[in-house]
């Protein structure tokens, strides 16, 4: 049978609140979820956790568990250390709106922000043709499951709320290097610019690569490595080299 | 009453997987002011939960494959039980559907030449699923969900404004939907956060609510799976039909037990992954049933061949359906040849190089490694059956998604009909985009055929809905004890999983409906604690009703078809019986709010459909007065 653990628990909402303790059974096998849900079931019928697939797909559950950003259903109870309490509290980046739910609005703000994939004109659907070595990179990226953990733990914005209105965040600006990288987008074609974009509209610049994000990522994606720098580096050359300015146009 | 918020739209559409935000799409495109709601945050609906990819004969890797070929294996799947005209649509539209996802931005998998990948799955017989990796249905909801937002930067450009014609209603729940007469005016719920009343007015309602999978204990279903869509249709008159075919997927996780019933994608086996029991056997061989014979090998030299040369050799039986797989999984561990937490082993480890397995199932690989300390490129994984899917569902008209009800749309899982009595693999992502976009048109259609006039809904309506909804606060218990949802929920749960489950009987689903009686009737007494604010536990209360609902027209049904047939399995009546084939089992609400089940007629299927099949197939399923040239 199971053994006995205490969990220390934030509860409140945007009025305030505080740590509450609970003593509950954990059996051989379980994740941090499973235990929010026995309190659910037995001691705190309205204790608010956000959660859908319980198998690390849909990135629902994000918190922070001994103050590590984690997601609940993801983080075995057996990797904790077993003799203290197990602290579970919100996200802290976003404003809580009760227990462990917060309000994550500012990311759905974000990803509206971003110009969307321009199609190639002239080709047809079912005409397209890419090589699976040109749609890698980009598809990295497309394994976000969105927990906005990588959000979460970003020191420009975690304690920064005033950064938010010009910083999209490690996801968004993920997604901007996903699309500039995805072989058929015709963003050029339209005018857009998604390199001035991500450093004009949506904050770059405050980026500097201390790759907290990369660790926090539960789909192991390396946004610093593989998006952000080769996004910067980009800008960079956007910028600075006339030459490079100056073939751009010419290939437009 | 306080002032509910209150909302006008063209259509309004029930859920937020692949096929509401398709319908969704479908509709905006066609001018219609057009909402969104769903249960949770925007992109986190269950389709991102489908892993192995999207059914389409597109012919990338074998050019062989046509939309009749895929119909051919729908209709075997779905043991010819299946709406006809739906797998028709479904196999001529399913290309064009994924096509238009790449122009919306979707990444798949590339063939050498750079057209998208296709794999092979059970059932299918050429190599019809495209695929991202392991996680094909995050790359669907997610393509979707910015093809949204690209329709909302286009409105955003024209009007100012981002949520002009198409909004989105994250955490909102529908308890109630609202007519005029016989006709839809709208729907009712409830924001999770606040707790506070919403209404939509709208003349046309599209449900996309998905399945009914948390009514089980053991499911690969995530928790918004409470079957609210069958139950709104239901309570507002409209009918479900084959609601006895549930599907158990064959390989679910079984250890630890927290993660039981999570899915192990059967691109697995599609990839070489074999099923083995614990004496080191390759069990499927045992189990090609008599109306499969033909298709799948009788050695495993045999199988192992076909990966490479698939037009000399037949399929391996691990490819069979799931129907067949499940039970045959079912039957090695009853018989003591189970693996040591009560499963049988799937293993890829020696069939495929560590870097391959890691390349094409990351997924499964960290799933493993995460959850159970199991390194799927060193050793087998242990999986048994889990609740996965039901065919069942409502019953619409197959080229509008138009349910009985004026004004009701019905679209992917949450539909009945498309898959007969047993669903393949990758066949859902693209009935979600083929029916999504049928019944976001249908919507636009109907809402133009009205046109000014439009149904309203009565306020006593809105009261009484607001009223049911709030019950659970200060629940009048009658006098008896006051119910927690959460037990209930589980007794449910314990009950369909060991009553109505894999292998049926009747007196076990004469038990099961008398319990699940008990439950409708203890559920009225359920108390909740606490205030509005994300209440999870009035949350499921009222959830609760939705899944007390489907589970009695399960139960019911799978009672009334006295055969087995796809996901109805009956130790009581093991034989497929030509006579049910053509019988549709329509659930409707009685008057005491059970579920009354009437038999119905399947529309025989049109003869250029019918002489796809060879004559000797046809008998293995139909009656002598239904084959060609019968006495009919």
């Amino acid at each position: 049978m199971g053994t006995q653990r205490r969990f220390r628990i934030w509860r409140g909402d945007t009025d305030g609140g505080d740590f509450v303790d609970f003593d509950v059974e954990v059996n051989d096998g379980e994740v941090v979820l499973d235990v929010i849900h026995r309190l659910q079931a037995t001691q705190a019928p309205d204790l608010a956790v956000r959660w859908n697939c319980k198998a690390g797909k849909c990135g629902s559950c994000s918190a922070e568990i001994n103050g590590q950003p984690r997601l609940l259903c993801m983080t075995r109870m057996s990797t904790l250390p077993p003799h203290q309490p197990v602290t579970v509290t919100p996200m802290r980046t976003f404003p809580v709106i009760r227990d462990l739910v917060t309000d994550v609005s500012y990311n759905y703000q974000k990803a509206r922000e971003i110009r969307a994939f321009v199609p190639p004109k002239g080709v047809q659907p079912g005409e397209y043709r890419m090589q699976q070595v040109d749609v890698e990179r980009s598809q990295e990226f497309r394994k976000c499951i969105e927990c906005f953990l990588c959000q979460n733990t970003c020191h420009v914005i975690r304690d920064h709320e005033d950064n938010k209105a010009r910083f999209s965040g490690p996801r968004f600006l993920m997604r901007i290097a996903e699309l500039d990288m995805h072989p058929l987008d015709a963003a050029d074609d339209e005018g857009v610019d998604r390199k001035r974009a991500a450093q004009d509209e949506h904050g770059l610049g405050f980026c500097n690569i201390t790759k907290c994000c990369t660790e926090v990522c539960p789909e192991h994606i390396k946004i610093t490595d593989n998006a952000l720098i080769p996004l910067k580096e980009r800008v960079v050359s956007l910028r600075f080299d006339p030459l490079a300015r100056l073939l751009r146009r010419g290939r437009r | 009453m306080t002032e509910i918020e209150r909302h006008d739209f063209d259509v309004v559409v029930i859920g937020a997987g692949g096929a509401g935000l398709r319908a969704a799409i479908e509709a905006r495109e066609l001018g219609k002011r057009t909402a969104v709601i769903c249960k949770s945050l925007f992109g986190k609906a269950h389709t991102v939960m489908a892993e192995g990819g999207i059914a389409a004969s597109m012919g990338n890797v074998n050019s062989r494959d046509s939309w009749q070929v895929h119909f051919r294996d729908t209709m075997r799947g779905g043991k010819f039980l299946n709406n006809w005209r739906m797998a028709e649509l479904h196999a001529k539209e399913a290309p064009q559907r994924v096509w238009e996802l790449e122009t919306y931005g979707a990444l798949f998998d590339r063939t050498k030449d750079g057209k998208i990948s296709q794999r092979n799955f059970g059932g299918h017989q050429y190599p019809r699923l495209a695929h991202v990796g392991d996680r094909t249905g995050l790359e669907l909801i997610r393509t979707l969900q910015q093809k949204i937002v690209s329709l909302q930067q286009e409105d955003f450009d024209r009007h100012g404004d981002y949520e002009a014609n198409l909004k989105v209603f994250a955490e909102c729940t529908i308890t109630d939907l609202l007519k005029d007469g016989d006709t839809i005016a709208g729907a009712f719920g409830y924001w999770r956060e606040n707790g506070r009343f919403i209404r939509f007015d709208a003349p046309a309602v599209v449900l996309a609510t998905g399945g009914i999978g948390k009514a089980f204990k053991v499911t690969s279903n995530s928790w918004e799976y409470t079957g609210d869509g069958h139950a709104l249709a239901l309570r507002c008159g409209a009918a479900l039909i084959n609601m006895e075919f549930v599907q158990f997927h064959p390989t679910g996780m079984v250890w630890p037990p927290s993660v039981k019933g999570i899915l192990v994608t059967e691109s697995v086996r599609g990839d070489g992954g074999v099923l083995r029991n614990s004496e080191q056997k390759r069990f499927m061989f045992d189990y090609v049933p008599d109306v499969f014979k033909d298709q799948y090998a009788t050695s495993e030299e045999e199988a192992d061949r076909w990966y490479d040369d698939p037009d000399n050799n037949r399929r391996p039986p691990e490819l069979l359906p799931r129907d067949e797989v499940a039970r045959a999984i079912n039957s090695e561990v009853k018989a003591g040849r189970g693996s040591p937490h009560g499963g049988v082993f799937l293993d890829v480890s020696t069939r495929l190089p560590a870097e391959t397995v890691k390349k094409r199932l990351p997924s499964m690989y960290h799933q493993f490694k995460e959850l159970a300390d199991v390194d799927i490129t060193t050793e087998p994984m242990e999986v048994g059956p889990t609740c996965h899917y039901v065919m069942g569902g409502v019953e619409v008209d197959p080229d509008t998604a138009a349910a009985s009800v004026a004004g009701l749309f019905a679209a992917g899982e949450v539909a009945g009909g498309m898959h007969g009595s047993n669903r393949l693999g990758g066949n859902s992502l693209s009935d979600l985009l083929v029916f999504g976009r049928r019944a976001g048109l249908g919507a636009a259609t109907y809402v133009d055929s009205l046109g000014p006039r439009r149904p309203s809904a009565r306020l006593t309506d809105v009261e009484a809905a607001a009223q049911r909804a709030i019950s659970p606060f200060g629940a009048d218990t009658d006098g008896e004890i006051a119910e927690n949802p959460y037990s209930l929920h589980q007794e449910l749960q314990q009950t369909m999983n060991d009553l109505v489950g894999i292998i049926r009987k009747a007196d076990e689903m004469e038990l099961a409906l008398k319990k699940v009686g008990e439950l409708r009737r203890r559920a009225d007494h359920v108390a909740v604690e606490g205030h509005r604010q994300f209440n999870p536990g009035w949350h499921l209360a009222l959830d609760l009703r939705n899944m007390i609902a489907v589970s009695e027209c399960v139960a019911r049904a799978g009672l009334a078809r006295t055969e087995s047939r796809g996901g109805h399995t009956r130790d009581d009546h093991p034989e497929m019986d030509p006579e049910w084939r053509h019988v549709l089992l329509r659930c409707t609400q009685d008057t005491d709010g059970g579920v009354r089940v009437e038999r119905g007629m399947q529309i025989p299927m049109r003869a250029d459909l019918v002489d796809l099949f060879e004559l000797d197939e046809l008998k293995k399923y139909f009656t002598a007065d239904e084959l060609p040239g019968g006495t009919d």
